[in-house]
């Protein structure tokens, strides 16, 4: 089990974010990932969750464009990975309302910002890395 | 749910507080009591005989101790499941439960807010999401957005389809004197409204609104004894399956396909026996996934479901007769609302939007981000 007194799920998530890594959670009972990061898997109970490195492939699950005053309109996307997990993000392309469900993905990272650490945004597969 | 009996309890008294914009300095507090004042008028019962309190707020940290202050009272039992806007039809599963054990014999639930007045930011603070609050979704709505574009990309429901919901609320809140929204609207005018997180609009989203509601209840030998016709419960169910959107299992089926299947079956009812049916239409893809859920079409039909006003007055099912949560009130966790119109029908006191010979109605609670569910199936004495 994570000792939670040297480090947090969160916290490791963020270390592989620095390091340029999607990290996920693998539930060798279920054989199944995990995502958010957590202390306990999901339903099986077990506390020997496994980290892993995504290989940051992914399809567009559900998307929308969020409209802000006073700012342009931004994309929020729910992203399925390859490894079998589904996380919120964004798919950064020129224009937020061309993206599709169905589209293949690619992970980047969003480099760190004042307090905000960084954390994986999605291009088009097709765009690289 | 199993263990429960149906008809055992009813609800006796239903009240809405004041609604739409309160004044200056007005508590949520002022109008759960407010509130719970009328609903006890309208059955014949006081303040002595409550002795179960369940309350839900989002501006009040422990809301049943802030209502039993307020007003005094020092209950044998209480409950303050909060599980968002579906809160208050838990707390009727429960109630139920606990009227059954003789933990509490007359059941008050309540809640108030103020969000209009002090803004929806104020009264409804966010969590911080690591994994969901650096994207900027524009939450609760864009978890509604998600949902809706899956089920346009799965089943080719369009925005005309949404707006049609938008439009039924508005034609039934017209109907409904203490509405918010007084003026007329078509199709076009949601689709060219203000975008919100598409595929949703402005008008495809509930409204900001100040309110509150109480409902009584008490077990059905003492409802027979009070003013007003009992509204029995009939069935309830409840199915809680994610708290972020991100966890949502399958974005086009929510858990009202868990909890309506155990309402029916608790019941003995399936859709075809509802006369009204009151769905929390927090944005207006809610209405079409629980008509799907809840057995009124088949799943991807609901867009097709709602089209040509079948939803609206005078069309094939009467849905959200009040007005809904997009056109009558939406103070923030808007079910009690659903179960007062609920009983309200079913005693026939509805006026100009009255369903004729209503005696099954169906109350459904969302709560979060279509994150829990709560089915309540009332019904009159002609129901049971």
């Amino acid at each position: 089990m994570q000792d939670l007194k040297t480090d947090s799920p969160n916290g490791v998530y963020v270390a592989h974010c620095r390091n340029g890594e999607l990290a996920y959670q693998y539930d060798s009972a279920t054989g199944k990932a995990v995502f958010y990061p957590r202390v306990i898997a999901p339903g099986s109970g077990t506390d020997t969750l496994e980290w892993r490195v995504s290989a940051g492939l992914g399809t567009v699950y559900a998307t929308t464009v969020v409209h802000t005053r006073g700012a342009d309109p931004h994309n929020v996307a729910l992203i399925d990975l390859d490894e079998g997990f589904r996380m919120m993000s964004r798919v950064e392309q020129a224009d937020p309302m061309a993206v599709r469900i169905g589209q293949r993905v690619r992970v980047r990272m969003h480099p760190e910002n004042g307090e905000q650490p960084p954390y994986p945004v999605f291009v088009p597969a097709e765009a690289g890395a | 749910m199993s263990g429960l009996s149906r008809g055992s309890i009813a609800i006796v008294g239903a009240a809405e507080s004041e609604l739409g914009q309160v004044a200056p300095g007005t508590s949520p507090v002022d109008l759960m009591a407010q509130a719970t004042f009328r609903a006890l008028a309208d059955c014949g019962l006081g303040l002595a005989d409550v002795d179960g309190v369940f309350t839900a707020a989002s501006q009040l940290r422990m809301p049943t101790l802030s209502l039993c202050d307020y007003l005094g009272l020092r209950p044998r039992y209480q409950d303050g499941t909060g599980i968002g806007g579906s809160s208050f039809m838990s707390h009727v599963a429960h109630a139920m439960a606990a009227i059954e054990h003789g933990l509490c014999e007359v059941a008050l639930i309540a809640y108030g807010s103020t969000q209009r007045s002090v803004s929806r930011a104020a009264a409804s603070p966010r969590e911080y999401n690591p994994y969901e609050t650096p994207y900027r979704p524009f939450l609760p709505a864009s978890a509604y957005a998600l949902a809706a574009s899956r089920h346009m990309h799965e089943f080719g429901t369009t925005r005309e389809q949404l707006a049609e919901v938008a439009v039924a609320a508005r034609q039934w809140a017209l109907l409904n004197p203490v509405a918010w929204e007084k003026a007329p609207l078509s199709i076009q005018q949601v689709l060219e409204a203000r975008m919100v997180s598409y595929p949703l609009s402005v008008r495809d989203c509930c409204l900001v609104t100040d309110g509150g509601g109480a409902v009584i209840l008490t077990s059905a030998a003492r409802a027979r004894d009070l003013k007003r016709p009992p509204a029995y419960v009939l069935g309830v169910g409840e199915c809680l399956s994610h708290a972020s959107i991100s966890g949502m299992p399958d974005l086009t089926t929510t858990g009202a396909a868990v909890s309506g299947a155990q309402a029916y079956a608790m019941a003995g009812l399936a859709a075809q026996d509802v006369d009204a049916a009151l769905l929390y239409d927090a944005f207006t893809i809610n209405t079409i996934l629980f008509l799907e859920d809840l057995g009124f079409c088949p799943k991807g039909e609901g867009g097709r479901f709602v089209a040509g006003g079948a939803i609206a007055p005078g069309g094939r099912l009467a849905v959200n007769t009040a007005g809904g949560g997009l056109s009558y009130c939406h103070p923030g966790m808007y079910g009690l609302l659903l179960l007062i119109e609920a009983a309200r029908q079913l005693r026939g006191e509805c006026g100009a939007r009255q369903v004729a010979n209503c005696e099954v109605a169906i109350a459904h609670g969302n709560g979060g981000v279509l994150s829990s569910q709560v089915t309540v199936l009332l019904g009159s004495e002609a129901a049971l």
